[in-house]
């Protein structure tokens, strides 16, 4: 079947202009254009170069599954992005799985290469599936977002990893013998939730990028099950995407990828060296917050996830507009994990209309807090603590913060005074120069408007 | 093992390190979306599965037909939602 190589390939080189044109805001929508229809290239291939399809079949499938998706898509939140990508990589990882499920019942001969790969497939794509499950749950609010763990987790992971690798390799060598195929399956389900519950809230991203990773891989792998270039190269795509998003997370923190996953930060709070210090806060009301407002010449804004949860995107957009409208300049500091996913807050920033321009990010924007009137803290916490800098006792040492407390005034806009995610009391918030005004930040943010246009 | 499907395999990963190291932050949401839109090309594999004799592996082949496209459709209109929103001054 030489031609259906050529096909694929075709859709592969598809794939990647279109992951091209991905690198700027301008091209993007087109490059997105491409890789659909590169896929569609891909699917319409294989319908045609292999017999024996049960065509009536394929499409009930394949309606049922447009529908599903397309409502999903249609209805989701630009908030609730984190959690439908999640689930829709469950949906792909489970797919990998399943097709090599199918390849294993087919009847004859297995060559072992092929038994390995149906396992590594079944593995990565089952895990997959229950660890993004476990992460939407998490973020939709199903499971408790905080890192859930019990003792001897650990040990009880490394227990069902050897397991796993006992029973693959007995099912690559006993074919026959079905029971280890099922203790495969399984054993990959538990894995994939016992990996994902201990992880907290603040460390999402980086969860979400590696399970867009292992999807990837299940696909590439699902590859060498059917001998597939398509998949392979689609797969091995993917694979390396999530990796690099992954690792781009974890710098971010300046934590590594063993520490997110085993760490479970946010479990306790730290008491070791600034542990019972109390903080006294300066209390505002969005009144007097208006004055300084007013008094500004430069703003920057600091989204956090409690933005995303008031869904207070079109507020800050409003009150920019108006602050602009003054003369005034107005900023957006991007903290690489703000939110729960890679980019989360741009998104959420671009539904309101905000220039992708004045968005920058941690390096471009630290520099400018320097002559920077007022900082507008909102519902950020973790990438503002100071702490970072010099408490070796903190979780959260070492991780690269944006530099607000160097404004001349940081107004920080919280709900209440509890810790952030990864549970953590922020000394900011005590210091000499920062106010805090309480409230749902979108609340917040419409009467602080009032309040500027009645001055 | 057929060695030539081991060097397409490496040489996409090194393809793929480096086209997106190129995408800016801005960008990551949607290029997190789209990618997973491209791993739906599992969809590739399940339509090839559903070919497969006895119930068994027709049915899991019909359930990843399903799942691979509700991760392609989804994923390529929801990426495309997001795009639509990005603009300049």
């Amino acid at each position: 079947m030489g031609w259906t190589n050529i096909f694929y390939v075709f859709a592969a080189v598809l794939f990647i202009l279109g992951i091209k044109q991905l690198s700027h805001p301008k091209t993007a929508r087109n490059g997105n254009l491409i890789a659909s229809i590169g896929m569609l290239i891909a699917i319409v291939t294989t319908l045609l170069a292999y017999g024996q399809l049960d065509l009536r079949l394929i499409a009930v499938g394949m309606i049922i599954g447009a529908i599903i998706g397309a409502t999903f898509a249609i209805r989701v939140e630009m908030t609730q992005m984190p959690q439908m990508v999640a689930i829709f990589n469950g949906f792909g990882g489970g797919a990998s799985a399943l097709v090599a499920a199918a390849e294993f019942t087919k009847s004859g001969d297995i060559t072992s290469f092929t038994l390995s790969t149906i396992s590594l497939s079944v593995f990565v794509g089952t895990l997959t599936f229950t660890g993004s499950f476990i992460a939407f749950g998490k973020l939709q609010g199903f499971v408790s977002g905080k890192p859930l763990v019990f003792p001897g987790q650990q040990l009880f992971n490394a227990l069902m990893a050897l397991c796993l690798i006992f029973f693959s390799v007995n099912l690559v060598m006993n074919p026959a013998d079905i029971k280890f195929f099922y203790a495969v399956i399984a054993l990959s389900a538990i894995l994939g939730v016992t990996l994902t519950i201990p992880i907290g809230g603040a460390d999402m991203p980086v969860v979400i990028s590696l399970l867009n990773s292992y999807s990837g891989v299940a696909a590439a792998s699902t590859g060498f099950v059917l001998m597939n270039n398509g998949l392979i190269i689609s797969g091995a795509l993917v694979g390396a995407s999530g990796l690099i998003l992954t690792n781009i997370m974890c710098k971010g923190m300046n934590r590594s990828l063993a520490n997110v996953i085993f760490g479970a930060v946010g479990l306790e709070q730290e008491t070791s060296s600034n542990g019972g210090k109390q903080i006294t806060v300066k209390s505002y009301s969005t009144e007097e917050a208006a004055m300084i407002f007013d008094a500004a010449e430069k703003i920057i804004v600091v989204p956090g996830y409690g933005l995303a949860v008031a869904q207070a995107q079109h507020a800050v957009r409003e009150i920019a507009d108006h602050l602009i409208a003054q003369g005034k300049t107005v900023l957006y500091a991007i903290h690489p994990v703000a939110g729960r996913m890679p980019g989360h807050m741009n998104v959420l920033l671009a539904e309101a209309n905000i220039p992708y321009d004045q968005l920058k990010d941690l390096d471009e924007i630290n520099p400018e807090f320097e002559d920077c009137d007022v900082a507008l803290v909102l519902g950020a916490n973790d990438v503002v603590n100071p702490a970072a800098r010099h408490d070796t006792g903190s979780p959260i040492y070492g991780m690269p913060i944006l530099d607000v407390d160097k404004s001349r005034t940081v107004i920080i806009n919280k709900r209440t005074m509890n810790p952030g995610f990864a549970g953590i009391q922020n000394e900011l918030f005590g210091f000499e120069n920062s106010i805090m005004v309480f409230g749902d930040a979108k609340e917040m943010l419409q009467q602080l408007l009032k309040d500027l246009k009645d001055l | 093992m057929d060695i030539n499907i081991l060097t397409v395999f490496i040489l996409a990963v090194f393809v793929g390190i480096e086209i997106i190291t190129k995408v800016p932050p801005t960008l990551h949401t949607p290029l997190m979306s789209g990618s997973n839109a491209i791993s739906g090309i599992a969809v590739v594999g399940a339509i090839i599965s559903t070919r497969i004799d006895g119930e068994i592996g027709t049915w899991l082949g019909l359930a990843a037909v399903i799942f691979a496209t509700i991760n392609v459709v989804g994923g390529f209109m929801v990426t495309d939602r997001m795009l639509k929103m990005f603009k300049r001054d």
